[in-house]
């Protein structure tokens, strides 16, 4: 019987081979480099005035970003090609030559400087601080905000003078995957503050009104393009090219029909083609930077604050657990036991948890409805894990609770017990041991699900091992730390979970 | 009640039953009445009737015409029974499954503890005498702390008598209780059965094991095509 699939299974093998090549061919959505195409990354999800995709055609990007990138390959003779890449993944996408060029608003930063090769800067940014209008007189510089909560984009020049903040000032800085929800969350008194540079600020408050932009410059920064490391002679030609942009006023042009051209980039480029020296950023000290120490050094400077966030990972996946198996017991002995009303809404519920991305239920629970409930971050993460969860640990109990045989339930009842003792003392003890492998995988899953409520700005593992990589410029010894703390975390669970079912299954005779 | 009239009164009276399930009857109009002090064998053919007739006497089987009477308790045919009455009439009737049906999670002495403290209030240090009593008495006190899956089918099914008769039911229902086991075994059973009879039990087994029925029953009373010869 066996030998038949194997003769089947090899008579197909090339078909399937050469099916799953094509199949990774086509998801590997990265165009390979050609001779004739100079392919660029960004992030469209920015928004303009970098990168965004045209409202008219959305198949067609436009914003600053978009036509330097044009300039530069019509300069070099090709033809601009996009590749679509999530900021904060822009530097190793570059590293591993998946673009020739990343420009998305990216940061002059020393770690950038030391681990690709970047091009001159093109565009002088200052960080500026937005607050509320009403307290646009109490909160004017980052000192004024002690005891406060501050938001800004993850991985930026603005996180790391929060966090040096949070040292002096005694601030709280909050990380966000995006630029837009720190302005709503501001707006909804969620946080105190955003710190963040002045064209992003400026985009916003177009769009988002009730807050201001204080006129103080926090610091100053620079946008650059970046390219792989061992293409040293790309990026000469590119900041060849972006000389020329800056000479002939080309670059001006741009710049002004995206209405971001101040006072501040004459001087730079003036800087710039003189062949000054420009610092990675003003208003921040550099110098103790990651950039000047090991990866190892790195790693011991992070190791706190990961196992800091590795404590927040476990928090909120216990108490996430706790709450899914309270409500998944709930929900299945509403399916077991219920009327047919109540199976239908239970039913219902779980259908719709299970047909949508967990990633929109955070999103709907934290800013969806913030204008009724207004949740705090790691509440809503705790309850959409839970919530979630729950529908899946519904389905493992209720299984389980269909698996204890009638004959059980039969001894019980005629013993006189109570349909509720039934429950209590025999069904819901034997589906207990049931449902305990699954619920063990569940949360080891959940552990790792835990990650996803970083977009809800809560610092656990995963979004703070981002930040370590970030700013170290690689992910070897960040995501080596980050898998160990990981499997530190979900190994005792799987250990228990086995001796529990060593302890159930053990003679006692 | 005087003496006498305990040790001939019926415990159970089982009149006209009629089960259909769907277009199917599998009673048919069936009647039995077992005195107390008796040990009655249900026999018959596979599809008789005989497990189907013991499930609607322990209430696990609603029936649509007829009346069961369990020792003052009355199972009215044609009508739901109420919590009440089949509360009740749990207090009056053991049942012992043809499998056993030992809680798998429960070890033999939390078997036979869980209904006296659950379902009859008494205080668990009563409920672990009285099981300890009963284990004992079946010759698997042993055994007390093993699991289920941990007996042979001769201990699990002492363990399974015991668990039932630890309320003390005026009635003790056994479903093929021969059927897993060897001829020693049965011996053994047959030993023990007598043994209850001793002391005043009634019982009503449902058995194919001809020459078990006629070595320990009482009286012998047959079906067919769900109905009491």
């Amino acid at each position: 019987m066996l030998a038949r699939p194997a003769r089947r299974f090899r008579r197909f093998a090339p078909l399937f081979t050469a099916f799953v090549v094509g199949a990774i061919a086509a998801v590997e959505a990265q165009p390979a480099e050609s001779p004739g195409v100079f392919r660029w990354a960004g992030d469209p999800e920015g928004g303009a005035p970098f990168v965004e995709a045209d409202p008219a055609h959305p198949d067609t990007l436009e914003g600053f970003d978009v036509e330097i990138a044009t300039l530069i390959a019509r300069a070099l003779g090709r033809q601009p090609q996009f590749v679509n890449v999530t900021f904060w993944s822009i530097d190793q996408s570059i590293a591993r030559g998946d673009a020739e060029i990343g420009l998305s608003g990216i940061e002059d930063t020393p770690t950038r400087r030391a681990t690709l090769a970047v091009t001159v800067p093109y565009y002088e940014f200052r960080e500026v601080l937005s607050v509320r209008d009403a307290d646009a007189g109490t909160f004017r510089t980052l000192a004024d905000l002690r005891g406060r909560r501050v938001g800004t984009l993850q991985g930026t020049i603005a996180y790391d003078i929060l966090l040096r903040a949070g040292r002096d000032y005694g601030l709280e800085a909050v990380s966000y995957e995006d630029d837009v929800h720190p302005f709503s969350d501001l707006v909804l008194g969620r946080i105190d503050a955003v710190l963040l540079d002045n064209v992003l600020a400026n985009r916003r408050r177009r769009t988002e009104p009730g807050f201001t932009i204080q006129p103080q410059t926090v610091a100053v920064g620079h946008y650059i393009g970046v390219v792989a490391a061992d293409r040293a002679p790309l990026r000469d030609s590119i900041n060849e090219i972006l000389r020329n942009a800056m000479r002939d006023g080309s670059l001006e042009r741009i710049f002004r029909k995206w209405n971001v051209w101040d006072d501040a980039q004459p001087g730079l480029f003036a800087r710039v083609l003189a062949g000054t020296p420009i610092e990675p950023a003003t208003g921040i000290d550099t110098q103790s930077g990651p950039l000047h120490t090991t990866q190892w050094q790195a790693a011991g400077r992070y190791l706190p604050s990961l196992v800091r966030a590795s404590v927040v990972t476990i928090v909120l996946s216990c108490l996430s657990m706790g709450l899914a198996v309270v409500v998944g017991v709930l929900i299945a002995t509403g399916r077991v036991y219920g009327g047919p009303l109540a199976r239908l809404a239970l039913t219902g519920y779980v259908e719709l948890i299970r047909g949508t991305p967990i990633l929109l239920q955070l999103f709907v629970l934290y800013y969806g409805l913030a204008a009724a409930v207004r949740l705090p971050a790691f509440a809503a993460a705790l309850l959409g894990l839970a919530l979630n969860y729950a529908a899946y640990e519904s389905e493992i109990y209720r299984s389980a609770l269909e698996a204890v045989s009638t004959g059980q339930l039969e001894a019980a009842r005629t013993l006189g017990l109570s349909e509720r003792q039934v429950l209590t003392l025999v069904r819901g003890p034997q589906a207990f041991r049931l449902a305990l492998a699954p619920m063990t995988n569940d949360f080891v899953a959940l552990l790792k699900d835990s990650s996803l409520v970083s977009v809800l700005t809560v610092m656990e593992l995963t979004k703070q091992t981002q930040i370590f990589a970030t700013n170290v410029g690689s992910w070897v010894v960040p995501g080596a730390l980050c898998a160990g703390l990981y499997l530190a975390m979900s190994l005792p669970v799987a250990a228990l979970a086995r001796s529990l079912e060593t302890r159930w299954r053990k003679p006692t005779a | 009640m005087a003496e006498t009239d305990r040790m001939t009164h019926p415990v159970l009276r089982i009149a006209d039953v009629r089960l259909d399930r769907g277009a199917r009857t599998i009673l048919t109009g069936a009647a039995v009445e077992v005195t107390s002090g008796e040990l009655v064998a249900l026999m018959g053919p596979s599809g008789s009737g005989k497990t189907t007739l013991l499930r609607a006497v322990a209430g696990l089987e609603s029936f649509q015409a007829g009346r069961i009477e369990v020792d003052g308790v009355t199972l009215q045919g044609g009508s739901m029974a109420t919590r009440a009455t089949l509360a009740a009439l749990r207090r009056k009737v053991g049942m012992v499954f043809q499998f056993h049906c030992l809680f798998e999670h429960l070890t033999a002495v939390q078997n036979v503890c869980l209904a006296p403290v659950h379902a009859h209030g008494l205080r668990p240090a009563d409920a672990a005498r009285r099981a300890d009593e009963l284990l004992t008495a079946f010759g698997v006190s042993h055994r007390a702390h093993a699991l289920p899956r941990e007996l042979s089918g001769g201990e699990a099914q002492r363990v399974a008598i015991a668990r039932a008769l630890a309320v003390d039911p005026p009635l003790l229902l056994m479903d093929e209780p021969t059927a897993s086991l060897d001829a020693i075994r049965r011996g053994e059973l047959g030993a023990l059965l007598r043994e209850l009879l001793a002391q005043g039990r009634t019982l009503l087994i449902a058995t194919h094991d001809e020459d078990f029925a006629r070595a320990f029953a009482t009286r012998i009373v047959r079906m067919e095509d769900g109905a009491v010869l």
